[in-house]
Protein backbone atom coordinates (compact mmCIF):
# COMPACT_ATOMS: atom_id res chain seq x y z
CA UNK A 1 0.00 0.00 0.00
CA UNK A 2 1.25 3.56 -0.37
CA UNK A 3 1.75 5.73 2.01
CA UNK A 4 -1.13 7.57 3.59
CA UNK A 5 -0.80 11.50 3.41
CA UNK A 6 -0.18 13.00 6.70
CA UNK A 7 -1.58 15.98 8.18
CA UNK A 8 1.79 16.95 9.58
CA UNK A 9 4.98 16.41 7.29
CA UNK A 10 5.49 14.68 4.24
CA UNK A 11 8.13 15.08 1.90
CA UNK A 12 6.06 15.11 -1.73
CA UNK A 13 4.06 17.93 0.28
CA UNK A 14 7.18 20.36 1.18
CA UNK A 15 9.77 19.42 -1.19
CA UNK A 16 8.41 19.73 -4.94
CA UNK A 17 6.70 23.34 -4.06
CA UNK A 18 10.22 23.92 -2.37
CA UNK A 19 12.06 22.78 -5.23
CA UNK A 20 9.86 24.65 -7.49
CA UNK A 21 10.20 27.78 -5.29
CA UNK A 22 14.35 27.76 -6.05
CA UNK A 23 13.62 26.85 -9.61
CA UNK A 24 11.64 30.08 -10.45
CA UNK A 25 13.66 31.85 -8.40
CA UNK A 26 17.08 31.10 -9.70
CA UNK A 27 15.50 31.70 -13.10
CA UNK A 28 14.34 35.15 -12.21
CA UNK A 29 18.07 36.26 -11.27
CA UNK A 30 19.46 34.78 -14.22
CA UNK A 31 17.01 36.25 -16.39
CA UNK A 32 17.48 39.76 -15.13
CA UNK A 33 21.01 39.39 -15.32
CA UNK A 34 20.97 38.34 -18.70
CA UNK A 35 18.88 40.61 -20.22
CA UNK A 36 19.97 43.67 -17.56
CA UNK A 37 16.83 44.37 -16.56
CA UNK A 38 17.09 47.89 -14.51
CA UNK A 39 16.30 47.13 -10.94
CA UNK A 40 13.70 50.20 -10.70
CA UNK A 41 12.09 47.95 -13.21
CA UNK A 42 12.51 44.47 -11.96
CA UNK A 43 15.29 43.87 -9.87
CA UNK A 44 17.14 40.51 -9.22
CA UNK A 45 16.01 38.23 -5.91
CA UNK A 46 19.04 38.61 -4.32
CA UNK A 47 18.81 42.57 -4.32
CA UNK A 48 15.59 42.64 -2.81
CA UNK A 49 17.21 40.32 -0.26
CA UNK A 50 19.54 42.65 0.79
CA UNK A 51 16.60 45.24 0.74
CA UNK A 52 15.41 43.29 3.17
CA UNK A 53 17.70 43.22 5.08
CA UNK A 54 19.77 46.59 4.90
CA UNK A 55 15.47 48.22 5.34
CA UNK A 56 15.01 45.61 8.12
CA UNK A 57 14.00 48.37 11.04
CA UNK A 58 11.43 50.15 9.28
CA UNK A 59 9.57 47.12 7.18
CA UNK A 60 10.30 45.23 10.79
CA UNK A 61 7.96 48.28 12.58
CA UNK A 62 5.51 48.42 9.78
CA UNK A 63 4.76 44.20 9.99
CA UNK A 64 3.91 44.94 13.48
CA UNK A 65 1.73 47.65 12.78
CA UNK A 66 -0.33 45.29 10.15
CA UNK A 67 -0.09 42.57 12.21
CA UNK A 68 -1.36 43.91 15.35
CA UNK A 69 -4.28 45.56 13.36
CA UNK A 70 -5.29 41.92 11.51
CA UNK A 71 -4.88 40.08 15.13
CA UNK A 72 -7.05 42.46 16.96
CA UNK A 73 -9.61 42.23 14.02
CA UNK A 74 -9.59 38.53 14.13
CA UNK A 75 -10.35 38.80 17.55
CA UNK A 76 -13.04 41.14 17.29
CA UNK A 77 -14.50 39.11 14.76
CA UNK A 78 -14.20 35.98 16.55
CA UNK A 79 -15.88 37.77 19.70
CA UNK A 80 -18.46 39.37 17.23
CA UNK A 81 -18.60 36.18 14.70
CA UNK A 82 -19.11 33.58 17.37
CA UNK A 83 -21.81 35.66 19.61
CA UNK A 84 -23.95 36.74 16.86
CA UNK A 85 -23.70 33.02 15.74
CA UNK A 86 -25.12 31.97 18.93
CA UNK A 87 -27.72 34.19 19.20
CA UNK A 88 -28.87 33.34 16.01
CA UNK A 89 -29.11 29.55 17.33
CA UNK A 90 -31.10 30.45 20.23
CA UNK A 91 -33.45 33.60 18.77
CA UNK A 92 -34.99 32.82 15.45
CA UNK A 93 -35.93 36.79 15.49
CA UNK A 94 -32.54 37.91 15.62
CA UNK A 95 -30.84 35.30 12.81
CA UNK A 96 -33.84 36.59 10.40
CA UNK A 97 -33.29 39.91 11.64
CA UNK A 98 -29.94 40.80 11.42
CA UNK A 99 -28.60 37.72 9.01
CA UNK A 100 -29.68 40.20 5.44
CA UNK A 101 -27.20 42.53 7.00
CA UNK A 102 -24.16 40.32 7.47
CA UNK A 103 -25.08 39.61 3.87
CA UNK A 104 -24.70 42.86 2.82
CA UNK A 105 -21.64 43.50 4.56
CA UNK A 106 -19.93 40.96 2.98
CA UNK A 107 -20.96 41.26 -0.31
CA UNK A 108 -19.64 44.72 -0.49
CA UNK A 109 -16.11 44.92 -1.65
CA UNK A 110 -14.09 46.09 1.54
CA UNK A 111 -12.23 48.03 -1.03
CA UNK A 112 -15.31 49.96 -1.84
CA UNK A 113 -16.14 50.61 1.56
CA UNK A 114 -12.19 51.53 3.07
CA UNK A 115 -12.51 55.23 1.94
CA UNK A 116 -15.86 55.86 3.34
CA UNK A 117 -14.43 54.68 6.82
CA UNK A 118 -11.79 57.00 6.46
CA UNK A 119 -14.01 60.24 6.08
CA UNK A 120 -15.78 58.95 9.68
CA UNK A 121 -12.79 57.14 11.72
CA UNK A 122 -8.84 57.72 12.81
CA UNK A 123 -7.25 55.70 10.26
CA UNK A 124 -5.96 53.08 12.80
CA UNK A 125 -10.09 53.08 13.67
CA UNK A 126 -11.02 52.36 9.67
CA UNK A 127 -7.90 49.89 8.77
CA UNK A 128 -9.58 47.73 11.91
CA UNK A 129 -12.90 48.07 11.01
CA UNK A 130 -11.82 46.52 7.89
CA UNK A 131 -10.03 43.42 8.76
CA UNK A 132 -12.74 43.13 11.35
CA UNK A 133 -15.02 42.91 8.57
CA UNK A 134 -13.76 40.86 6.31
CA UNK A 135 -12.60 38.09 9.02
CA UNK A 136 -16.41 38.47 10.53
CA UNK A 137 -18.70 36.93 8.03
CA UNK A 138 -16.82 33.48 7.86
CA UNK A 139 -16.61 32.93 11.51
CA UNK A 140 -19.94 34.14 11.78
CA UNK A 141 -21.63 31.86 8.83
CA UNK A 142 -19.30 28.70 9.70
CA UNK A 143 -20.16 28.48 12.82
CA UNK A 144 -23.72 28.97 12.92
CA UNK A 145 -23.99 26.20 10.34
CA UNK A 146 -22.05 23.89 12.65
CA UNK A 147 -23.82 25.18 16.37
CA UNK A 148 -27.20 23.97 13.86
CA UNK A 149 -25.34 20.63 12.84
CA UNK A 150 -25.66 18.82 16.12
CA UNK A 151 -26.75 14.98 15.54
CA UNK A 152 -30.70 15.60 15.96
CA UNK A 153 -30.86 11.96 18.38
CA UNK A 154 -28.02 13.76 20.30
CA UNK A 155 -30.35 17.02 20.55
CA UNK A 156 -33.53 14.51 21.88
CA UNK A 157 -30.72 12.16 24.17
CA UNK A 158 -30.39 15.62 25.92
CA UNK A 159 -34.32 16.61 25.93
CA UNK A 160 -34.73 13.32 27.10
CA UNK A 161 -32.57 13.89 30.28
CA UNK A 162 -33.99 17.45 31.01
CA UNK A 163 -30.54 19.19 29.72
CA UNK A 164 -30.88 23.26 30.03
CA UNK A 165 -30.72 25.40 27.02
CA UNK A 166 -27.43 26.04 28.27
CA UNK A 167 -26.33 22.84 29.07
CA UNK A 168 -27.47 21.86 25.21
CA UNK A 169 -25.53 24.93 23.90
CA UNK A 170 -22.24 24.20 26.21
CA UNK A 171 -21.98 20.16 25.79
CA UNK A 172 -23.57 19.77 22.51
CA UNK A 173 -23.97 22.85 20.27
CA UNK A 174 -20.60 24.14 20.80
CA UNK A 175 -18.31 20.94 20.77
CA UNK A 176 -20.63 19.96 17.54
CA UNK A 177 -19.68 23.39 15.91
CA UNK A 178 -16.12 23.48 16.68
CA UNK A 179 -14.84 21.98 13.47
CA UNK A 180 -16.99 24.27 11.65
CA UNK A 181 -15.73 27.23 13.90
CA UNK A 182 -12.17 26.17 13.00
CA UNK A 183 -12.99 26.35 9.42
CA UNK A 184 -13.91 29.59 9.73
CA UNK A 185 -11.02 30.67 12.14
CA UNK A 186 -9.34 29.66 8.75
CA UNK A 187 -10.26 31.93 6.16
CA UNK A 188 -11.15 34.83 8.42
CA UNK A 189 -7.44 34.65 9.89
CA UNK A 190 -6.43 34.83 6.37
CA UNK A 191 -8.93 37.29 5.16
CA UNK A 192 -8.40 39.64 7.83
CA UNK A 193 -5.02 40.27 7.24
CA UNK A 194 -5.87 41.00 3.44
CA UNK A 195 -8.87 43.86 4.54
CA UNK A 196 -5.90 45.17 6.75
CA UNK A 197 -3.79 45.41 3.72
CA UNK A 198 -6.83 46.77 1.57
CA UNK A 199 -7.22 49.57 4.13
CA UNK A 200 -3.66 50.07 4.49
CA UNK A 201 -3.61 50.73 0.57
CA UNK A 202 -6.54 52.93 0.79
CA UNK A 203 -5.63 54.99 3.75
CA UNK A 204 -1.93 55.04 2.59
CA UNK A 205 -3.15 56.92 -0.89
CA UNK A 206 -5.04 59.16 1.46
CA UNK A 207 -1.51 60.16 2.41
CA UNK A 208 -1.58 58.43 6.30
CA UNK A 209 -0.42 54.99 7.37
CA UNK A 210 2.70 52.97 8.52
CA UNK A 211 1.71 49.79 8.10
CA UNK A 212 3.37 46.89 5.78
CA UNK A 213 1.00 48.14 3.03
CA UNK A 214 1.49 51.74 3.35
CA UNK A 215 5.41 51.00 2.60
CA UNK A 216 4.09 49.25 -0.44
CA UNK A 217 2.44 51.81 -1.75
CA UNK A 218 5.53 54.59 -0.94
CA UNK A 219 7.72 52.16 -2.62
CA UNK A 220 5.71 52.32 -5.65
CA UNK A 221 5.90 56.24 -5.40
CA UNK A 222 9.80 56.42 -4.81
CA UNK A 223 10.40 53.91 -7.70
CA UNK A 224 11.93 51.68 -5.35
CA UNK A 225 10.94 48.32 -6.51
CA UNK A 226 13.13 46.53 -4.57
CA UNK A 227 11.53 47.46 -1.61
CA UNK A 228 8.45 46.91 -2.39
CA UNK A 229 9.06 43.15 -3.20
CA UNK A 230 10.77 43.13 -0.03
CA UNK A 231 7.58 44.31 1.67
CA UNK A 232 5.53 41.99 -0.16
CA UNK A 233 7.42 39.27 0.58
CA UNK A 234 7.48 40.04 4.25
CA UNK A 235 3.77 40.23 3.86
CA UNK A 236 3.05 36.82 2.20
CA UNK A 237 5.28 35.25 4.53
CA UNK A 238 2.90 36.67 7.20
CA UNK A 239 0.01 35.41 5.65
CA UNK A 240 1.75 31.68 5.20
CA UNK A 241 2.31 31.22 8.79
CA UNK A 242 -0.42 32.80 9.99
CA UNK A 243 -2.45 30.30 8.02
CA UNK A 244 0.24 27.65 8.87
CA UNK A 245 -0.37 28.23 12.79
CA UNK A 246 -3.82 28.43 12.54
CA UNK A 247 -4.28 25.08 10.80
CA UNK A 248 -2.04 23.71 13.39
CA UNK A 249 -4.03 25.05 16.21
CA UNK A 250 -7.04 23.31 14.62
CA UNK A 251 -5.52 20.03 14.34
CA UNK A 252 -4.35 20.51 17.55
CA UNK A 253 -7.69 20.78 19.01
CA UNK A 254 -9.47 18.70 16.87
CA UNK A 255 -6.57 15.88 17.08
CA UNK A 256 -8.59 13.31 20.10
CA UNK A 257 -11.69 13.14 17.56
CA UNK A 258 -12.52 14.86 14.61
CA UNK A 259 -11.96 12.61 11.28
CA UNK A 260 -10.72 15.97 9.75
CA UNK A 261 -7.39 16.21 11.55
CA UNK A 262 -6.50 12.15 11.64
CA UNK A 263 -4.07 10.54 10.01
CA UNK A 264 -5.65 7.14 8.24
CA UNK A 265 -4.43 4.29 9.80
CA UNK A 266 -3.97 1.85 7.04
CA UNK B 1 -48.23 -1.49 34.93
CA UNK B 2 -45.40 1.28 34.20
CA UNK B 3 -47.13 3.21 31.65
CA UNK B 4 -50.15 2.71 28.74
CA UNK B 5 -51.05 4.00 25.72
CA UNK B 6 -54.68 4.80 25.05
CA UNK B 7 -56.10 5.23 21.87
CA UNK B 8 -53.26 7.89 21.10
CA UNK B 9 -53.22 9.05 17.44
CA UNK B 10 -50.20 11.05 15.97
CA UNK B 11 -50.92 13.35 12.93
CA UNK B 12 -47.87 15.39 12.39
CA UNK B 13 -47.89 18.99 10.92
CA UNK B 14 -47.86 17.88 7.33
CA UNK B 15 -50.78 15.77 7.35
CA UNK B 16 -49.41 11.92 8.08
CA UNK B 17 -51.04 10.42 10.47
CA UNK B 18 -48.69 8.01 12.07
CA UNK B 19 -50.52 6.37 14.97
CA UNK B 20 -54.63 5.96 14.92
CA UNK B 21 -55.81 4.88 18.24
CA UNK B 22 -53.26 2.86 19.59
CA UNK B 23 -53.31 1.25 22.82
CA UNK B 24 -50.38 -0.36 24.65
CA UNK B 25 -49.58 -1.70 28.48
CA UNK B 26 -46.16 -1.80 29.37
CA UNK B 27 -46.09 -4.03 32.65
CA UNK B 28 -43.48 -4.05 34.66
CA UNK B 29 -40.99 -6.31 33.84
CA UNK B 30 -42.07 -7.29 30.32
CA UNK B 31 -39.66 -7.36 27.41
CA UNK B 32 -42.03 -6.18 24.42
CA UNK B 33 -40.81 -5.83 20.92
CA UNK B 34 -42.66 -3.43 18.42
CA UNK B 35 -42.62 -5.02 14.83
CA UNK B 36 -44.08 -4.18 11.71
CA UNK B 37 -43.49 -2.85 8.47
CA UNK B 38 -41.37 0.20 7.71
CA UNK B 39 -43.54 3.75 8.28
CA UNK B 40 -46.23 2.21 10.61
CA UNK B 41 -45.15 4.44 13.37
CA UNK B 42 -42.91 2.36 15.66
CA UNK B 43 -40.54 5.04 16.22
CA UNK B 44 -43.33 7.37 16.93
CA UNK B 45 -44.89 5.41 19.42
CA UNK B 46 -41.51 5.06 21.14
CA UNK B 47 -41.23 8.72 20.59
CA UNK B 48 -44.26 9.45 22.10
CA UNK B 49 -43.60 6.97 25.30
CA UNK B 50 -40.16 8.93 25.52
CA UNK B 51 -41.93 12.37 25.72
CA UNK B 52 -40.02 13.36 22.48
CA UNK B 53 -43.07 13.72 20.49
CA UNK B 54 -47.03 14.82 21.79
CA UNK B 55 -49.47 12.54 21.03
CA UNK B 56 -52.28 14.23 18.97
CA UNK B 57 -55.23 12.60 20.65
CA UNK B 58 -55.21 9.74 23.13
CA UNK B 59 -53.88 9.70 26.84
CA UNK B 60 -50.13 8.39 28.12
CA UNK B 61 -51.16 7.00 31.71
CA UNK B 62 -48.29 6.13 34.04
CA UNK B 63 -48.53 4.26 37.01
CA UNK B 64 -47.59 7.23 39.41
CA UNK B 65 -48.48 10.57 38.91
CA UNK B 66 -46.43 13.62 39.71
CA UNK B 67 -43.25 12.16 39.01
CA UNK B 68 -40.87 13.00 36.09
CA UNK B 69 -41.02 9.80 34.04
CA UNK B 70 -38.30 10.96 32.06
CA UNK B 71 -36.26 10.53 34.79
CA UNK B 72 -37.02 6.97 34.79
CA UNK B 73 -36.38 6.42 30.71
CA UNK B 74 -33.50 5.32 29.28
CA UNK B 75 -33.51 5.80 25.27
CA UNK B 76 -31.29 3.89 22.60
CA UNK B 77 -31.24 4.58 19.21
CA UNK B 78 -30.49 3.22 15.93
CA UNK B 79 -27.53 4.76 15.81
CA UNK B 80 -24.87 4.68 19.25
CA UNK B 81 -25.42 8.02 18.78
CA UNK B 82 -22.56 8.86 20.75
CA UNK B 83 -20.42 12.13 21.13
CA UNK B 84 -17.62 11.76 19.00
CA UNK B 85 -15.44 14.42 21.17
CA UNK B 86 -16.17 12.59 24.26
CA UNK B 87 -14.28 9.31 25.44
CA UNK B 88 -16.68 6.29 25.83
CA UNK B 89 -16.77 7.21 29.76
CA UNK B 90 -17.59 10.69 29.05
CA UNK B 91 -20.27 9.89 27.18
CA UNK B 92 -21.81 7.40 29.77
CA UNK B 93 -21.42 10.00 32.17
CA UNK B 94 -23.44 12.50 29.81
CA UNK B 95 -27.13 11.56 31.72
CA UNK B 96 -25.54 12.03 35.08
CA UNK B 97 -23.87 14.89 34.53
CA UNK B 98 -26.77 16.83 33.10
CA UNK B 99 -28.43 16.43 36.34
CA UNK B 100 -25.65 18.13 38.11
CA UNK B 101 -23.61 14.86 39.26
CA UNK B 102 -19.83 15.22 39.26
CA UNK B 103 -17.48 12.93 37.72
CA UNK B 104 -16.16 11.68 40.71
CA UNK B 105 -19.35 10.92 41.97
CA UNK B 106 -20.20 9.62 39.42
CA UNK B 107 -17.43 7.11 38.61
CA UNK B 108 -18.41 3.77 40.19
CA UNK B 109 -21.42 3.76 38.47
CA UNK B 110 -19.98 4.76 35.21
CA UNK B 111 -17.49 1.86 36.16
CA UNK B 112 -20.00 -0.45 37.14
CA UNK B 113 -22.46 -0.44 33.65
CA UNK B 114 -19.11 0.00 31.12
CA UNK B 115 -18.30 -3.62 32.91
CA UNK B 116 -21.71 -4.89 32.53
CA UNK B 117 -21.58 -4.59 28.84
CA UNK B 118 -18.22 -5.86 28.82
CA UNK B 119 -15.67 -2.28 27.91
CA UNK B 120 -14.42 -2.31 30.92
CA UNK B 121 -11.16 -1.63 29.25
CA UNK B 122 -12.25 0.96 26.79
CA UNK B 123 -13.08 3.84 29.24
CA UNK B 124 -10.51 6.11 27.33
CA UNK B 125 -11.55 5.36 23.66
CA UNK B 126 -13.45 7.51 21.53
CA UNK B 127 -16.06 6.34 19.63
CA UNK B 128 -13.89 6.12 16.31
CA UNK B 129 -11.36 3.83 18.01
CA UNK B 130 -14.48 1.75 18.68
CA UNK B 131 -16.35 -0.78 16.59
CA UNK B 132 -19.97 -0.68 15.64
CA UNK B 133 -20.73 -3.29 18.03
CA UNK B 134 -18.76 -1.72 20.90
CA UNK B 135 -20.51 1.16 20.70
CA UNK B 136 -23.95 0.44 20.87
CA UNK B 137 -22.78 -1.29 23.97
CA UNK B 138 -21.31 2.49 25.15
CA UNK B 139 -24.53 3.68 24.05
CA UNK B 140 -26.76 0.84 26.19
CA UNK B 141 -24.11 1.61 29.02
CA UNK B 142 -25.38 4.86 28.72
CA UNK B 143 -28.71 4.88 28.66
CA UNK B 144 -28.86 1.95 31.82
CA UNK B 145 -26.35 4.62 33.72
CA UNK B 146 -29.59 6.24 35.05
CA UNK B 147 -30.70 2.79 36.58
CA UNK B 148 -33.96 3.11 34.17
CA UNK B 149 -37.07 1.45 34.88
CA UNK B 150 -38.09 1.78 31.16
CA UNK B 151 -35.69 1.16 28.40
CA UNK B 152 -36.70 2.24 24.83
CA UNK B 153 -34.36 0.24 22.34
CA UNK B 154 -35.58 1.95 18.55
CA UNK B 155 -33.99 -0.89 15.91
CA UNK B 156 -30.41 -0.43 18.25
CA UNK B 157 -28.98 -3.76 16.39
CA UNK B 158 -30.24 -3.27 12.86
CA UNK B 159 -26.92 -1.55 11.88
CA UNK B 160 -25.15 -4.73 12.88
CA UNK B 161 -23.74 -8.02 11.82
CA UNK B 162 -25.77 -10.86 12.73
CA UNK B 163 -22.99 -12.35 15.54
CA UNK B 164 -22.87 -9.05 16.87
CA UNK B 165 -26.60 -8.80 16.94
CA UNK B 166 -26.81 -12.70 18.46
CA UNK B 167 -24.30 -11.63 21.38
CA UNK B 168 -25.73 -7.77 21.72
CA UNK B 169 -29.19 -9.59 21.82
CA UNK B 170 -27.84 -11.82 24.94
CA UNK B 171 -26.32 -9.60 26.64
CA UNK B 172 -29.50 -7.46 26.70
CA UNK B 173 -31.57 -10.63 27.89
CA UNK B 174 -28.41 -10.69 30.80
CA UNK B 175 -28.26 -6.84 31.48
CA UNK B 176 -32.14 -7.24 31.86
CA UNK B 177 -32.32 -9.85 33.95
CA UNK B 178 -29.24 -8.33 36.37
CA UNK B 179 -31.07 -5.00 36.34
CA UNK B 180 -34.49 -5.37 36.08
CA UNK B 181 -35.70 -2.92 33.81
CA UNK B 182 -38.56 -3.08 31.73
CA UNK B 183 -37.82 -2.54 27.90
CA UNK B 184 -39.90 -1.82 24.76
CA UNK B 185 -38.09 -2.81 21.83
CA UNK B 186 -38.49 -1.90 17.95
CA UNK B 187 -37.52 -3.68 15.18
CA UNK B 188 -38.17 -5.00 11.75
CA UNK B 189 -36.97 -8.76 12.53
CA UNK B 190 -39.50 -11.75 13.48
CA UNK B 191 -36.34 -13.58 14.98
CA UNK B 192 -34.84 -11.12 17.06
CA UNK B 193 -38.42 -9.97 18.40
CA UNK B 194 -39.29 -13.99 19.33
CA UNK B 195 -35.91 -14.61 20.61
CA UNK B 196 -35.88 -11.38 22.87
CA UNK B 197 -39.79 -10.88 24.03
CA UNK B 198 -42.48 -11.84 26.48
CA UNK B 199 -44.59 -9.97 24.22
CA UNK B 200 -45.03 -9.04 20.76
CA UNK B 201 -46.91 -5.83 19.11
CA UNK B 202 -47.55 -6.62 15.64
CA UNK B 203 -48.48 -2.96 13.94
CA UNK B 204 -49.87 -2.18 10.58
CA UNK B 205 -49.34 1.26 8.65
CA UNK B 206 -51.49 3.94 6.99
CA UNK B 207 -52.71 4.42 9.48
CA UNK B 208 -50.28 2.93 12.07
CA UNK B 209 -52.34 0.72 14.32
CA UNK B 210 -51.92 -2.60 16.47
CA UNK B 211 -53.07 -5.76 14.92
CA UNK B 212 -51.88 -8.37 16.78
CA UNK B 213 -50.47 -9.12 19.86
CA UNK B 214 -48.61 -12.34 20.58
CA UNK B 215 -46.93 -13.98 23.99
CA UNK B 216 -43.77 -15.42 24.18
CA UNK B 217 -43.84 -17.79 26.47
CA UNK B 218 -40.65 -19.20 26.94
CA UNK B 219 -39.07 -18.44 30.32
CA UNK B 220 -36.29 -16.00 30.79
CA UNK B 221 -33.39 -15.97 30.59
CA UNK B 222 -33.18 -17.28 27.66
CA UNK B 223 -30.31 -18.56 25.84
CA UNK B 224 -28.84 -19.87 22.48
CA UNK B 225 -30.67 -23.27 22.55
CA UNK B 226 -33.40 -21.68 22.54
CA UNK B 227 -32.61 -20.38 19.05
CA UNK B 228 -32.60 -24.12 17.38
CA UNK B 229 -35.90 -24.74 19.61
CA UNK B 230 -39.52 -26.55 18.32
CA UNK B 231 -41.09 -22.98 20.48
CA UNK B 232 -38.88 -20.93 18.83
CA UNK B 233 -39.89 -22.15 15.77
CA UNK B 234 -43.35 -22.01 16.11
CA UNK B 235 -43.74 -18.67 17.80
CA UNK B 236 -41.58 -17.08 14.49
CA UNK B 237 -44.10 -18.98 12.52
CA UNK B 238 -47.23 -17.71 14.39
CA UNK B 239 -45.28 -13.70 14.28
CA UNK B 240 -44.70 -14.08 10.30
CA UNK B 241 -48.09 -15.29 9.24
CA UNK B 242 -49.41 -11.77 11.97
CA UNK B 243 -46.86 -9.98 9.93
CA UNK B 244 -47.84 -10.90 6.81
CA UNK B 245 -51.04 -10.24 7.27
CA UNK B 246 -50.31 -6.84 8.79
CA UNK B 247 -48.48 -6.21 5.68
CA UNK B 248 -51.18 -7.73 2.96
CA UNK B 249 -53.50 -5.13 4.38
CA UNK B 250 -51.31 -2.37 3.25
CA UNK B 251 -51.43 -2.20 -0.67
CA UNK B 252 -48.55 0.91 -1.24
CA UNK B 253 -46.02 -1.58 -0.13
N1 LIG C 1 -41.45 14.48 11.96
C1 LIG C 1 -42.29 13.92 11.05
N2 LIG C 1 -43.02 14.70 10.25
C2 LIG C 1 -43.87 14.17 9.35
N3 LIG C 1 -44.06 12.86 9.17
C3 LIG C 1 -43.36 12.02 9.96
C4 LIG C 1 -42.44 12.50 10.93
N4 LIG C 1 -41.88 11.43 11.56
C5 LIG C 1 -42.44 10.36 11.00
N5 LIG C 1 -43.33 10.69 10.04
C6 LIG C 1 -44.15 9.77 9.24
O1 LIG C 1 -44.92 9.00 10.14
C7 LIG C 1 -44.98 7.66 9.70
C8 LIG C 1 -44.47 6.75 10.79
O2 LIG C 1 -43.09 7.03 10.99
P1 LIG C 1 -42.19 6.19 12.00
O3 LIG C 1 -40.82 6.75 11.91
O4 LIG C 1 -42.84 6.16 13.32
O5 LIG C 1 -42.24 4.75 11.35
P2 LIG C 1 -41.43 3.45 11.77
O6 LIG C 1 -42.41 2.37 11.97
O7 LIG C 1 -40.49 3.73 12.85
O8 LIG C 1 -40.65 3.17 10.42
P3 LIG C 1 -39.20 2.50 10.22
O9 LIG C 1 -39.37 1.07 10.50
O10 LIG C 1 -38.87 2.78 8.79
O11 LIG C 1 -38.28 3.19 11.18
C9 LIG C 1 -44.19 7.58 8.42
O12 LIG C 1 -45.10 7.63 7.34
C10 LIG C 1 -43.34 8.81 8.45
O13 LIG C 1 -43.09 9.26 7.16
MG1 LIG D 1 -38.34 3.87 12.97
Amino acid sequence: MATPPKPGFDHQRWIIPLALFIVVIALWEIWVRVAQIPHYILPTPSRVAATLIADWPVLFSSLLVTLSTTLQGLALALIGGVGLAILFTQSRLIENALYPYAVILQVTPVIAIAPLLLIYMPQPAAVLTCAWLVAFFPILTNTTQGLKSADHNLQDLFDLYGASGWQKLWHLKLKAALPYFLTGLKIGGVLSLIGAVVAEIAAGSAGAGSGLAYRIVESQYRLNIARLFAALTLLSVTGIVLFLFLSWFSNRLLASWHESAREREV
Amino acid sequence: MIVALENVSKTFANGTTALSGMSLTVGAGEFISLLGPSGCGKSTALRILAGLTSASAGTIRWAEDGVDHRAELGFVFQEPTLMPWATAFDNVWLPLRLKGVSRAAAEPRIRQVLDMVGLGDFHASFPRELSGGMKMRVSIARALVTKPKLLLMDEPFAALDEITRFKLNNDLLRLQAAEGFTVVFVTHSVFESVYLSSRIVVMAARPGRVVAEIAVDEPRPRSEAFRTSAAYADSCRVVSHALHGAIGADDHL
